[in-house]
């Protein structure tokens, strides 16, 4: 891997960091930690997509802190992603982030004690409810005719939890604050001190429908703490084991795109289709949700998916996609429906087929590979950032991933390849990136493993992280009832984000 | 007022109050298995009632008698004027005291209870809805209007009897462009007035694009099991009432034998039509909220055509 590791004083890193960002870095996770001796490290990890012959590369920058007074130059003028992490870290250790923009709280809930810091090693069992760091209201719009709508945390459908704040004129949406983290289960924290196999249930778990996604991108991160080489052919494996995944949940978000215009048929079609995969995966892996399919060191397959069977599936879907977009009704509804530009997208660092819908031609299948997927690998991208375009890249990614999975399935036999455990225990601290294309979008983990090899600290990053403050920009000017058809064209993880 | 007038009114208040939960499950029926699913049957809506009123009556705190008397003034109109429209006999003894314009006036009477209902929960959802609700029947109602006078022109009464009757007599007139157009414009505001596709999606669970589903959210037990009837029977009563004025054949006139015939046959009428309308949801979307008032306003356009044509093509 090509990482570079740069400590830094606190006072050089906005500089630091801006030529970093200047070079074409993208900033892709940022995690603080606390060492044994007490002391916080904050640290900051910038990622560079491979092009052409270059490899892809990753700069980390640690920033060490007096645990007595942990103030942090915050980044957030230089990357808007920045800003949220500091927040976060704010919440979940204690360490203020000097000169932020927005300082309100961001994980933590009203009801959290003052003072309690849950990730910092003297946090202690969760405790009673109590003083709370006082209220955080909501910004009010003013004016005549403004009406605020508040929908959630429960929703009416079988959905997470989320509170919705929408500030409307008429039907006329002014403003949208979405307030999360209902579902903070402090899953980070969860790692600490198991193995990594003992880790790979919770890794799986940390968004139901990204088990593949979550896994990988925690196995890569272990392997490479730990300098374990696995196979091609296990990596062609787990690349196949993605494209499923990306498969089964693109199928069902097409279906419930076309419920939510009322158009209920397509979406029985494709839940038919939907639960041929489902079928498909349970074959390939024993779990309908892919579980168990990527392990530490390699991938484990009961059966190589028949490709054949794929391709028909991929014929149904675009037979359907037709259908749906021939319907004038449902394209009047998608066309121009919450459009978010491509400039919004890029300053707010949105992943995955957001991005891509925008226009942001940003892929880590690509731009991070574990195998070589070309030349099946075709990016779709689409311009105008709305439903439509939305829609249009996954139904695209439909026939790539298909496309893909046809290639990665010749001649691959099933069966389990490990190279878990690694030969010798590091011995010494160590940490490792692990980067995957989930279906959302891009997912890093970054782990510490301790001298045992049990994990001291894994940092969670889901592109729903990156991506929920762009749904409020992609709404802005867009109708109430439309709410629900845009939130699912961006279908952001909620136990993703929230952790 | 006759025997069989008396015995026919109350056939259909019985008819609409017990068919017409079975007329909506027969339509989610015709749906699901349109769309490839399995249904719950026909009987599910009853089920459903059923299980309702067996809980217990709670209503949000603050909310006032607006809110406890709307689902009683919701159901009450609906039975009124199913006692009232020709549904299985043209003979109602109620026939002479509501016409066109009361029985409008009746159903317009439950929608606004139901409204202010919504704005009584002081919930955004409640007033949301309402404020939905009202843009819809400020649209629809001046076109039930327009669209029925145009048939009453002919006949010069707006006695819905009446107009029924000479239909039966007159059956040429049906196809005559008058009846064409209001029976367009007709259609186009009974979906909107039962909240169907493509103006309302009855099936969702998505709050926020509701309309008549949003001013009911608060509505539990008991109150939810009117709501949930009332609807039904008004879906039945304007099915019928459209069924009725464009193909009248089969109801009861002043005679007792015709009314068990009236009776199947207005069965079979509104359940025609009711299937007809649920396979047509199938291949529908939901239209844009702001789509709704051009669609509305064209079948408005419909309907002063027919009042139009009524006077120049007699």
């Amino acid at each position: 891997m090509n990482v570079t590791v740069t400590e830094v004083p606190a006072g050089r890193l906005p500089a630091r960091a801006a030529a970093l960002l200047d070079a074409g870095h993208r900033l892709a996770l940022t995690a603080a930690h606390e060492d044994p001796d007490g002391s916080l490290r904050v640290v900051y990890l910038f990622t560079l997509a491979a092009s052409g012959d270059s490899p892809d590369r990753r700069a980390e920058l640690h920033v060490r802190l007096d645990p007595s007074d942990p103030v942090v130059p915050s980044l957030a003028h230089l990357s808007f992603p920045a800003g949220r992490f500091e927040r976060e870290m704010r919440d979940l250790y204690g360490i203020v982030p000097a000169d932020h923009p927005l300082p309100h709280r961001l994980v933590r809930h009203h009801h959290w004690p003052r003072g309690w810091y849950p990730m910092r090693a003297d946090a202690g069992p969760p405790p009673e409810f109590g003083d709370p760091e006082g209220p955080y209201p909501f910004m009010e719009v003013g004016g005549a005719g403004v009406y605020e709508i508040p929908v959630g945390p429960v929703h009416a459908g079988m959905i997470e939890p989320g509170h919705f704040r929408f500030s409307v004129v008429g039907e006329s949406i002014l403003k949208l604050k979405a307030r999360l983290w209902f579902v903070h289960k402090g899953l980070e924290k969860l790692f600490e001190g198991r193995l990594p196999v003992d880790a790979l249930p919770l890794a799986e778990r940390v968004s139901g429908d990204t088990a593949v996604g979550h896994a990988l991108a925690f196995c890569l991160a272990v392997e490479d703490a730990a300098g374990v080489r696995v196979s091609p052919g296990a990596q062609r494996a787990r690349a196949l084991l993605l494209e499923l995944e990306r498969l089964y949940n693109h199928v069902t978000d097409l279906g419930a795109l076309c419920n939510d215009v009322g158009h209920s048929i397509l979406n029985a079609q494709f839940g038919r289709v939907r639960e041929q995969l489902l079928r498909l995966n349970a074959a390939t892996t024993g779990h309908r949700l892919l579980r168990g399919g990527v392990v530490p060191g390699g991938a484990l397959l009961l059966a190589v998916p028949d490709a054949a069977a794929l391709r028909a599936l991929a014929a149904d879907v675009a037979e359907l996609v037709d259908l749906a977009l021939g319907h004038t009704v449902v394209l009047d509804r998608f066309t121009g429906t919450a459009p978010l530009p491509l400039d919004a997208a890029r300053d707010l660092g949105t992943l995955g087929y957001v991005a891509r819908a925008s226009g942001l031609d940003v892929d880590a299948r690509r731009d991070h590979p574990i195998t070589d997927l070309r030349p099946a690998l075709a990016v779709a991208t689409r311009t105008s950032g709305d439903v439509l375009a939305r829609f249009q890249v996954r139904a695209e990614e439909i026939a790539a991933s298909v496309a893909l999975v046809t290639d990665l399935a010749y001649g691959m036999s099933p069966g389990l390849t490990s190279y878990w455990p690694p030969l010798s225990a590091p011995g010494e601290r160590a940490s490792g990136i692990g980067v995957a294309e989930g279906w959302r979008g891009t997912i890093v983990h970054r782990v510490e493993l301790a001298a045992d090899g049990t994990l001291s600290r894994t940092k969670i990053v889901d592109p729903s992280f990156f991506n929920w403050p762009a749904l409020p920009v992609a709404l802005t000017g867009a109708i109430v009832p439309d709410f629900p058809l845009v939130n699912k064209s961006f279908n952001l993880s909620y136990a993703g984000n929230d952790l | 007022m006759t025997a069989a007038g008396i015995v026919g009114a109350t056939a259909q208040v019985l008819l609409v109050g017990a068919g017409s939960p079975l007329l909506v499950g027969l339509m989610r029926q015709v749906r699901a298995r349109m769309e490839g699913r399995a249904g719950p049957g026909v009987w599910q809506p009853w089920r459903d009632l059923r299980k309702l009123l067996r809980k217990e009556a709670i209503a949000p705190d603050g909310t006032g008698p607006v809110f406890r008397l709307a689902p009683l003034v919701l159901a009450g109109t609906a039975l009124v004027a199913a006692a009232v429209v020709p549904i299985v006999t043209t003979a109602s003894p109620l026939d002479g005291s509501a016409d066109l314009f009361a029985v409008t006036a009746l159903l317009a009477l439950g929608t606004v209870a139901l409204a202010l209902a919504g704005l009584d929960t002081a919930t955004a959802f409640g007033g949301m809805g309402a404020s939905r609700e009202v843009v819809v029947l400020a649209l629809v109602e001046p076109t039930i209007l327009m669209s029925v006078f145009a048939l009453s022109a002919r006949v010069g009464s707006t006695d819905l009897g009446a107009i029924v009757t000479s239909t039966l007599h007159r059956p040429e007139l049906v196809v005559s462009p008058v009846s064409l157009l209001a029976a367009v414009a007709l259609a186009v505001v009974v979906i909107a007035e039962t909240g169907r596709l493509p103006v309302d999606n009855p099936s969702t669970h998505l709050e926020l694009t509701m309309i008549h589903e949003a001013m009911v959210l608060e509505y539990a037990g008991p109150d939810l099991a009117l709501v949930e009837w009332a609807s039904a029977m008004r879906l039945t009563v304007l099915l019928g009432l459209f069924a009725n004025l464009f193909a009248p054949w089969g109801i009861a006139g002043a005679s007792l034998v015709m009314l068990p015939v009236a009776v199947v046959v207005f069965a079979l009428k509104v359940a025609l039509l009711g299937g007809t309308l649920a396979a047509g949801e199938v291949f529908m979307a939901k239209l844009r909220m702001f789509r709704v008032p051009e669609l509305l306003a064209g079948s408005f356009v419909m309907a002063v055509l027919a009042v139009a044509a009524s006077y120049f093509l007699v």
